[in-house]
């Protein structure tokens, strides 16, 4: 397995968040994490990658327990975490905004530099001195991605890469995101949105106030339309 | 002609350290979001340090190294602090971070004057930069000159250092999304810490600089720290070209408003710096925050008026403190007088900081402005003690119209620092303006009327005005104004969207808190029988903010509380010790770090303890969708 | 006749970037339009811009004949336009009923008075808009333990309080359950044509758009690319080519719809 998590309980002050969520990535899959806002999907990520101060239950990357490890060290590891809102650098050039996920080459994983970025989104090539506050929603999509390949992750949680987006940026994403599958990447997304995670995914889980409540193929999914309907905003 | 450029240029000598020590405060705020209130202790404490090591080592060498070396000794220091104090409060709101490092600033100036005594010293010459030359006829120091280049190198050099180095740039990254660059693997927490060295380095290099031109004093932190709020309040907090900008502006103005009103110079600079708010109100070169913390409290829960059985309990309070008379001496009647006036301060700056969501650090000035306004009405236009009780409060009022109303335009730290600006301004024309308000020595000879002249009388005096005023605030908090004012707290968007006039209501609340804060300053005129500047100065302002905290900042009543302890352990603690600021910035510190919610807040918790909610429909979901809807 | 919403031409740009530039749209009495696009398209500026947060560079914007432009938000409000924010935005600190007592008491121009709890204020009337929305039962819950649905729930009912004329609804199911999505809107559409009030709602959620909008606009870099039918936009090359693409990404039954 390349990510395993169990017993995962988080709290935001007071409040539980995620009662004993868990859930398994193998080498090279793409598992989408479904389920509505407010559901758990943001918190899981952030509790994987050490993002929710407040938590307990395992972590284990690579066949190391990383649940004890401040966040720097986690995506240092190669374990990469793209935010549901982007959250780019806006007064930041788009090389700067690599500069700073940057980080050695790993051995084993694929070595990324900001050419080869350009090559996956196109886009981004022909801006590279813009701030990216003077970007559009699909270019800081794509920003905040390839900021975080520049990393050289082996593996990367993307929540939400879908929302706001026009639907036809969504297609080219969906695109992008087979084409870090093909690179080796093993991937997790977060939607809301079933469509998109259909076109991209191996497996899914389905979270909702906090628990898993379901998981398989998307097969199993689609001939399940019942929990789609409980527990998804479709 | 030649005259003035002179001038020019001794205002551009004294920019550079007020530059380097207000890029110093903009580059930590941009990172960390604090607003280092010890900047200014940094900065002197970066001048005793160069005195020690350029009096030991002579020659050359001796004198920059020594500048140098006490730089870097202080900016380690400063790293030490971020290490043990800041980590801790990060997260705290502004006040608290304000708060903490206003009380490591008065643990300092008890040190520094325990290791280098009372007096002022004067540092050696600049090796090399001792002449002057001669420019239309007139001395212009060469030191002056060196510091006048000094400037924009430091300039060049952070801008070099923030754009060519990976560090700069992840210090930018920082700047804007912090949790970002470590979730890209960056140890942020020695980003912070390296953040913060430099920062007082620059403050302390400053404060070294200015050894060869002037003395060095144990309260040259605080006349620094207002000029430095004033240069980021005007050049935009974050911004290291604002701070040059404003910095050169700010020199230029005391440098040429000497000229034009030598008595009350910071004046022109407020004007100046009046504008700028009206027209920019995140300072020349600033932005605004896109999305500014909540100024006070951490999580406040609904507020209810009183039980049957609590209005029962405080008029038991108030029939026992009416007692008080007949069970003690003079002393503590006197004691208990004073308690009051401070009972009455701490609630009217707690209605605006709490309700109105308002935290001034420049509460004193409308107590002070009570205070003054009572006695000019007893000295200048011979009325009794009656009329002077409700004239005086009237210049609170009428500085809180004026003062407010630039006030209210901003928000967060910048309200602080701004209210902060206001009250110095006030200190300082009361101090300097002496054929008015007899300056150091103050007014004397304010005294009661002979009914409320025995300590009995006024302490009765005093309980009457104080349960009357606090009534009132209390029954503002719930009446529909309250309403508003707590809507504009919470979200100032939404409050425009439903017909609220935001700014108007927290102008509104701005001028009730300083009239009753003006009461509070003419009783306690009466109580002591005089005025002085310390009745505005920045000590007072932070005992009110204290005051607060100490009770609970989230509560209706704490204030009340707050005010009675803080001020009963005060004046013991002054009669116990000398070194009373020591202790009274360590209480600061230690409140903020490990009892940020206070007395009341600490037994309100207590008792709002709760089971869990059964189901889904709890604060479980909530947090969920809370946290997830923020994102 | 005049149309209750007359939109000429509004322009906006930041430090040189042109947000919007030149829309133009007009809204019926008790219509639904729903303004779609994407992200950055420039219909958070436009929202912003018709309730007088943010002042445009040029253009009208007339409501019922009158011009509203350079009008402080407050004052839009009183002139009959309601609003939901897409960030929830309430007060925290009140309860539920709270949160629509101070919006009568503003509506009612009673703020001012420091005189009287407020708590005590408009009650019934706080309740019933409260049950209107199906928020009655936590009416006394403190507003920052709501779930996210129903803190867009007490949103509406705190819009509706002011009697509006036109209601602007930013991405107003976001975060809902399905049932409570449909609920919502057929809630809201019941509400607009028994009180004719015009809704202008922008959302994200295709499915949501294509079946409770009367009309649709399609904004993209700031500017309207497209208005029409739920159905006529669907169906326009331009729209799938710029937004839509292939449809691959909403309900099946809409896409054959607009296949067909």
């Amino acid at each position: 397995m390349k990510l395993e998590v169990s017993g995962l309980n988080s709290f935001y002050g007071q409040a539980h968040i995620l009662f004993d969520v868990g859930f398994e990535v193998g080498e090279g899959e793409v598992v989408a994490l479904l389920g509505r806002n407010g559901a758990g999907k943001s918190t899981s990520f952030r509790s994987v990658v050490g993002l929710v101060p407040n938590r307990s239950g395992k972590v284990v990357f690579e066949g190391e327990d990383v649940s004890r490890l401040p966040p720097y060290e986690i995506a240092r590891r190669g374990l990469g975490y793209v935010p549901e809102d982007r959250r780019i650098f806006t007064e930041l050039t788009v090389e700067e905004n690599f500069e700073v996920g940057r980080q050695e080459a790993r051995p084993g994983v694929a070595t990324w530099m900001p050419e080869r970025i350009y090559a996956l989104f196109p886009n981004l090539g022909e801006m590279r001195k813009r701030p990216g506050g003077h970007m559009s929603g699909g270019e800081q999509q794509m920003l905040t991605i390839g900021r975080t390949l520049m990393g050289n992750p082996s593996m990367v949680l993307l929540d939400e890469p879908s929302e706001g987006l026009a639907p036809k940026i969504v297609e080219q994403m969906a695109d992008a995101i087979m084409t870090m599958k093909k690179e080796g990447l093993s991937i997790v997304i977060s939607e809301q949105n079933l469509h998109f995670a259909k076109l991209i995914s191996d497996r899914a889980y389905i979270i909702e106030k906090g628990r898993i409540r379901f998981s398989g193929t998307i097969g199993e999914l689609e001939a399940n339309p019942e929990i789609r309907d409980a527990y998804l905003a479709v | 002609m030649d005259f003035l450029l002179i001038q020019a240029l001794s205002g551009l000598a004294s920019a550079a350290s007020l530059f380097l020590v207000a890029s110093g405060l903009s580059i930590i705020f941009g990172v960390t979001r604090i607003v280092n209130f010890a900047h200014g202790a940094f900065y002197m404490l970066g001048a005793y340090a160069a005195f020690t090591l350029t009096d030991r080592f002579a020659g050359p060498l001796g004198f920059w190294g020594g500048l140098l070396v006490a730089s870097l000794a202080v900016a380690a220091v400063g790293a030490l602090m971020e290490v043990v104090l800041l980590r801790r409060i990060y997260q705290a709101p502004e006040l608290f971070q304000l708060l903490a490092t206003f009380g490591v600033t008065l643990m300092v100036q008890d040190l520094v004057v325990l290791i280098w005594g009372p007096d002022d010293l004067m540092g050696p010459r600049a090796p090399g930069f001792t002449g002057a030359f001669s420019l239309f006829g007139r001395l212009v120091p060469t030191y002056d000159i060196l510091l006048i280049l000094l400037g924009p190198v430091v300039l060049g050099l952070l801008w070099l250092l923030f754009h060519r180095t990976r560090w700069g740039v992840l210090v930018r990254a920082a700047t804007q999304d912090r949790e970002m660059v470590s979730s890209l693997g960056v140890n942020q927490k020695w980003l912070f810490t390296s953040v913060f060295a430099l920062g007082v380095f620059l403050a302390a290099l400053g404060g070294a600089l200015q050894i060869p031109r002037t003395t060095v004093t144990h309260y040259m932190d605080l006349s620094i720290i207002v000029e430095v709020f004033v240069v980021v309040v005007i050049g935009g907090l974050g911004s290291v070209t604002g701070a040059f900008v404003a910095a050169v502006l700010v020199s230029e103005l005391n440098a040429f408003g000497i000229l034009v009103l030598p008595k009350i110079s910071m004046i022109t600079v407020f004007l100046v710096m009046a504008v700028v708010l009206v027209v920019r109100p995140w300072g020349l070169f600033g932005k605004p925050d896109a999305a500014p913390r909540a100024s006070a409290g951490i999580s406040v829960r609904p507020w209810k008026p009183m039980s049957a059985l609590e209005r029962g309990g405080v008029a038991l309070v108030v029939l026992l403190a009416a007692l008080l008379p007949f069970v003690s001496g003079s002393y503590a009647l006197s004691v208990g007088s004073e308690i009051l006036v401070f009972v009455l301060f701490a609630a009217s700056l707690h209605f605006m900081m709490t309700v109105g969501g308002l935290a001034s650090f420049g509460h004193a000035a409308y107590f002070g402005l009570g205070a003054y306004g009572a006695a000019f009405a007893v000295t200048y236009f011979g009325v009794p003690m009656e009329a002077a009780l409700v004239l005086g409060p009237v210049l609170g009022l009428v500085g809180a119209v004026l003062f407010g109303w630039f006030c209210v335009r901003l928000s967060g730290v910048y309200f602080a620092m701004l209210t902060l600006a206001f009250a110095q301004i006030t200190w300082s024309i009361a101090f300097q303006w002496v054929e008015v308000t007899g300056g150091d020595n103050g007014i004397l000879g304010i005294w009661p009327s002979a009914w409320a002249s025995t300590p009995q009388g006024f302490y009765w005096l005093a309980l009457g005005v104080v349960v009357v005023g606090v009534a009132v605030l209390r029954m503002l908090v719930f009446s529909p104004f309250g309403f508003g004012l707590r809507a504009a707290r919470d979200s100032g968007l939404r409050a425009e969207a439903i017909g609220i006039d935001a700014k108007r209501t927290q102008w509104a609340a701005f001028v009730v808190a300083g009239t009753f804060a003006g009461i509070a300053g003419a009783l306690f005129a009466f109580l002591k029988g005089s005025v002085f500047p310390e009745t505005l100065a920045i000590p007072m302002s932070v005992d009110g903010l204290v005051m607060v905290l100490l009770g609970g900042i989230e509560t209706v009543s704490g204030a009340v509380v707050g005010a009675v302890v803080y001020k009963a352990l005060a004046i013991w603690l002054m009669s116990q010790t000398e070194l009373s600021k020591l202790v009274l910035g360590g209480i600061i510190v230690l409140l903020v770090v490990a009892f940020p919610k206070g007395i009341v807040g600490f037994i309100e918790d207590w008792r709002h303890r709760r089971p869990p909610a059964p189901n889904g429909a709890g604060p479980e979901a909530m947090g969920i969708a809370k946290v997830e809807a923020a994102q | 006749m005049t149309s209750l919403l007359e939109v000429k031409g509004l322009v906006k740009s930041y430090s040189g970037v042109h947000a919007v530039r030149g829309v133009s749209f007009s809204l019926e009495a008790g219509e639904i339009l729903a303004l779609i696009g994407p992200n950055g398209a420039g219909k958070s500026t436009c929202f912003n811009m018709l309730n007088g947060q943010i002042r445009p560079n040029a253009g009208s914007i007339k409501l019922d004949g009158q011009e509203i432009v350079g009008l402080p938000p407050r004052t839009v409000w009183r002139r009959g336009v309601g609003r939901t924010f897409q960030i929830t935005a309430t007060f925290s600190s009140m309860t539920v009923r709270e949160n629509v007592q101070v919006t009568l008491l503003s509506y009612h121009r009673r703020l001012w008075s420091g005189l009287g709890y407020a708590g005590a204020a408009y009650r019934e009337e706080a309740d019933a808009l409260l049950s209107l929305v199906g928020m009655e039962q936590q009416a006394d819950r403190p507003c920052g333990e709501l779930a996210y649905g129903d803190l867009k729930r007490l949103e509406l009912a705190v819009a509706l309080a002011n009697q509006p004329r036109l209601l602007l609804m930013d991405e107003p199911t976001a975060g809902m359950a399905p049932k409570e999505r449909v609920e919502l809107m057929r809630l809201t559409a019941e509400i607009a044509r028994k009180k004719d009030i015009g809704v202008l709602f922008t959302e994200h959620d295709m499915d949501v758009v294509f079946e409770h909008a009367d009309a649709v606009m399609v904004l993209n870099r700031g500017e309207l690319i497209a208005r029409g039918s739920p159905q006529e936009v669907r169906r326009d090359p331009h729209v799938q080519a710029i937004y839509l693409g292939e449809g691959l990404l909403y309900d099946a039954k809409h896409r054959e719809e607009a296949v067909q």
